[in-house]
């Protein structure tokens, strides 16, 4: 499959030239095309910010809702039909500032949807905040003294979690994000892929260059086991280094779709299941 | 309205919480519908889950009976503190049955306490908590149910149990059924109440399964819902009949969360409700507004409860419905239910369904805690009618969500059912969905929007009068759960120039809604708030002005004493 098949017409991108965002999304073009996915199957879900409107520049299914809240609805887009492929994209603010709580609920409840995050350390809509993951000491017109904060972990907070499949790729190199978010989106359960992505009008600390000195990638790994993804996901906040790969995987976390039961001997779509109205006038009978 | 006054016994159970009130009343309530006795219950409770005092109170009377009364006729108290937790509302012909021991202290000069030893008989036959079916057994003799069918209803409700505590059980039965048969000669207590026979053929429902058994009969399959009391009741409802009826319930970690998940349900074609009270209900605005944006269809359930911030949060009020009316930025339209009645309950719970998948828009089904918390026996909803059908198309190659149309409605598709690409976008959008700051566009899709209102106000339910097709010279008006309480406090004010109004859609509000309030010459608008909301709706939507409010805001529910007092004061 080409992936021109996900090239919208006539789009106006609103996006800066030279952001990471591009790279982005070339490489989840070209993963969507190669694993074969139809635009009809492909719900895209998102909230709001610059990396949030990717779903504007694919041509598929789109659920472009509120700042932070992309986890919910793609999770029950997800459970109310599973035959969709349920990606659930938005920037590091937008996943781990305002909906950090569904961040941590949604690994905990394991839908089977993807979710890329696209991690540039900076808030670029509102035009140059300090994001959850931006580093300590980061200098903006709000944080004028650098910012104060513990710089946001996800990684480890995934792992932490038990998260089923948890990947960091770099957007400084288009072809290992492509492989990462193919295995992520064939991974059964949530998946968390965090891209690191230069903001080239906000962040002039964490430039293309700085990611490239400071991530490396995994190598000799064993993403089955937990505590050694942890101590590779513990070194950003220990010695500042980023590795870049699949951390973690558990294949033995049932998605949530299935543990919720409505699944068992019924593949249908919930809204090709019509009321069982002699069961309900049963129940009625019962009061 | 005619004068009319149910022959009816008022019988309230009081104790702390966990003492075994709520056995009494389960197992009570069910045998004397069996007996055809009609049944009315309200719970007041405080918001603990130990100790402290709750009170459960009954009607069981000869013909229908669906209000709270002050008066009470027999007291059951449970524990020392229960009388005093009911002072007021006890007369010289409140009889108190139960260990006096207990409440000996509490009871003033005058009033009638029989000694029952519900424990020491209890305790003789093997244990304290035998007390329960004591009072049970007593009961039942009083109100002549027979003993036959105390015995078998007990017998099923502890089916399993090993033979001794059935055994115990049974006696326990017997010699509280004893001691209401001496009561009954020795103190000339008795209850001469003629059952119904058409009572057995009926339903015994609270508010809460009313709008569970009505969101299943329109075809609801999500909730994901944040629990908080009085709300939560819909909650274990459908979590308890969600794989019967394909219903996919998740406890979601928060209302932010709950209302997302319902509007990502509804996307991908199914029929969600989210569910909550007023605090939990602020923290969906943001999800509301956002159902306006990608005209989605939505149910939410608001049961509300005394604010502001967390306030009672097991008691009563109709505070929130300027919340429900103007909740949400920006401007999108919606519709306001609110029922009165348990039918009303299951019925609009239905149309809710419909009437936001056909218009694409919010419903609200507004209740409070007096009505979920209540139930009575009520003729059985009828389900045998089809009332759920999808308003989704098939899409087609090139398919726009928002396509501009006169009606303002766009065909809506939903991923995975056609061959087109539907898209939702909370950013201003252009026909297909996506992102727009063309300002020209705007307009129409503003004007796309809010042209829907025309239908929902053709559609609107109108509000009922009381005699049909009357000029009453005085009119109530009421809305919501404070109906059957307006009703009976009419009925036994019994004069003919006094009618009533109620609304079970308040907004937006039928066209010809204001007529009858127009006639009168006297207008009373009665809710439970302080601030006199649902007048105010008029005045503002219906540019009619009433001339009194009768208003409450304890937390707790108008009783029909209370009600008839009040009216009484304003005609006379
Ligand atoms: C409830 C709410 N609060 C704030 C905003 C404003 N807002 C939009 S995007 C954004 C942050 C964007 O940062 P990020 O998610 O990291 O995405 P980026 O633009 O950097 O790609 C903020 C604060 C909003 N749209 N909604
Ligand atoms: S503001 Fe930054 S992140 Fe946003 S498009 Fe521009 S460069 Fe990219």
């Amino acid at each position: 499959m080409d992936e021109k098949h996900f090239t919208p017409e006539n789009i106006d991108m609103a996006w800066c030239p030279g952001c990471g965002d591009f790279g982005i999304l070339k490489s989840l073009k070209k993963a969507l095309a190669e694993l074969e996915i139809a635009p009809e199957n492909l719900v895209m879900v998102s909230g709001i910010g610059q990396a949030a409107k990717i779903p504007q520049y694919l041509n598929c299914h789109y659920f472009n809702g509120l700042h932070g809240r992309a986890l919910s609805p793609a999770t029950a887009i997800q459970a109310v039909n599973p035959h969709l492929t349920v990606i659930a994209e938005s920037g590091d603010g937008d996943m781990y500032g305002e909906g950090g709580n569904h961040f941590i609920h949604t690994i905990r409840r394991n839908p089977n949807i993807t979710n890329i995050v696209h991690n540039n350390m900076v808030y670029g809509l509102t035009k140059g905040q300090a994001s959850p993951t931006s580093r300590r000491g980061f200098k903006t017109p709000v944080q004028v003294a650098g910012v104060l904060l513990e710089p946001f972990n996800p990684l480890a907070v995934a792992i932490a979690l038990d998260a089923s499949f948890v990947a960091r790729t770099s957007i400084t190199d288009p072809d290992h994000t492509k492989a990462i978010i193919k295995q992520a989106i064939r991974h059964e359960g949530y998946s968390l892929v965090d891209i690191l992505q230069p903001c080239v009008s906000f962040n002039k600390i964490n430039t293309y260059q700085w990611f490239k000195d400071h991530a490396y990638p995994i190598e000799n790994h064993d993403p089955h086991d937990r505590r050694a993804a942890f101590d590779l996901a513990l070194q950003e906040s220990e010695n500042g280094k980023l590795p870049l790969g699949v951390l973690y995987v558990n294949p033995d976390k049932v998605p949530y779709h299935k543990a919720a039961g409505l699944y068992e001997s019924d593949s249908s779509p919930l809204w090709q299941r019509p009321l069982d109205r002699e069961k309900l006038c049963t129940l009625i009978a019962e009061y | 309205m005619k004068k009319k006054k149910p022959q009816d016994i008022s019988l309230v159970l009081v104790g702390p919480a966990g003492m075994g009130v709520q056995t009494v009343e389960q197992v009570l309530v069910k045998v004397l519908q069996s007996a055809g006795y009609h049944i009315y219950a309200t719970k007041e409770y405080m918001s603990r889950v130990r100790g402290g005092m709750n009170s459960t109170s009954l009607r069981v009377a000869g013909s229908p009976v669906r209000a709270p009364v002050d008066r009470i006729d027999l007291l059951i108290p449970l524990a020392a503190g229960a009388v005093s937790h009911v002072a007021k509302r006890l007369s010289s012909s409140t009889i108190i049955l139960g260990e006096k021991a207990l409440f000996e202290k509490e009871i003033e000069d005058g009033f009638r306490a029989i000694d029952i030893p519900f424990s020491k008989i209890a305790t003789e036959i093997g244990s304290k908590i035998y007390s329960n079916i004591v009072a049970v057994g007593l009961l039942g003799a009083l109100f002549h149910v027979e003993f036959q069918l105390l015995q078998d209803f007990i017998r099923k409700r502890f089916a399993g149990k090993d033979q001794k505590i059935l055994d115990e059980n049974g006696q326990a039965l017997q010699a509280g059924y004893e001691q209401g048969a001496r009561l009954a000669e020795q103190e000339n207590v008795e209850f001469d109440l003629k059952p119904d026979p058409n009572v057995k053929k009926q339903m015994l429902v609270s508010g809460a399964e009313a709008v569970g058994l009505g969101a299943i009969a329109g075809g609801c399959n999500f909730i994901a819902a944040y629990p908080m009391s009085p709300s939560t009741g819909l909650l274990t409802f459908l979590a308890k009949h969600g794989r019967d009826f394909n219903i996919l319930v998740e406890q979601a970690e928060d209302e932010i969360a709950g209302i997302n998940m319902a509007l990502g349900a509804w996307y991908a074609g199914g029929r969600a409700i989210a569910s909550t009270s007023g605090g939990g209900f602020a923290l969906m605005t943001e999800g509301l507004s956002l159902a306006g944006m990608i005209e989605s269809p939505l149910v939410v359930h608001l049961a509300q409860r005394p604010g502001p911030a967390t306030g009672l949060p097991t008691r009563t009020e109709q505070g929130d419905l300027d919340l429900a009316l103007y909740a949400g930025h920006g401007e999108f339209p919606r519709v306001i239910l609110a029922p009165g009645t348990l039918q009303q309950a299951f019925d609009l719970t239905g149309h809710a369904f419909d009437l936001a998948d056909r218009f694409q828009i919010p419903v609200f089904v507004l209740t409070d805690q007096y009505f979920v918390d209540t139930y009575y026996n009520t003729d059985r909803f009828d389900a045998s009618e089809d009332r759920v059908h999808h308003h989704f198309i098939e899409s087609e190659e090139g398919y726009k969500r928002f396509a501009l149309s006169d009606s303002g409605l766009s065909p809506r598709a939903i991923p995975g059912h056609g061959k087109g690409l539907v898209a939702a976008d909370s950013d201003e959008h252009d026909e297909f969905g996506r992102i727009t700051e063309d300002l020209d566009l705007r307009v129409k899709m503003v004007d796309k929007r809010l042209a829907r209102t025309k239908f929902l106000v053709e559609e609107a339910i109108g509000p009922t009068l009381w005699p049909q097709e009357s000029d009453s010279k005085h009119l109530v008006i009421c809305w919501g759960s404070t109906l059957p309480i307006v009703q009976e406090a009419l009925e036994r004010i019994g004069r003919d120039d006094l009618g009533l109004l109620h609304f079970s859609q308040v907004f937006p509000l039928h066209p010809a809604a204001a007529q009858p309030i127009g006639k009168a010459q006297t207008r009373i608008c009665l809710e439970n708030n302080a601030g006199g909301q649902f007048a105010r709706l008029l005045k503002t939507y219906a540019d009619i002005e009433v001339d009194h409010t009768i208003l409450k805001y304890s937390g707790a529910a108008f009783t029909v004493e209370e009600i008839v007092t009040r009216i009484t004061e304003i005609l006379d």
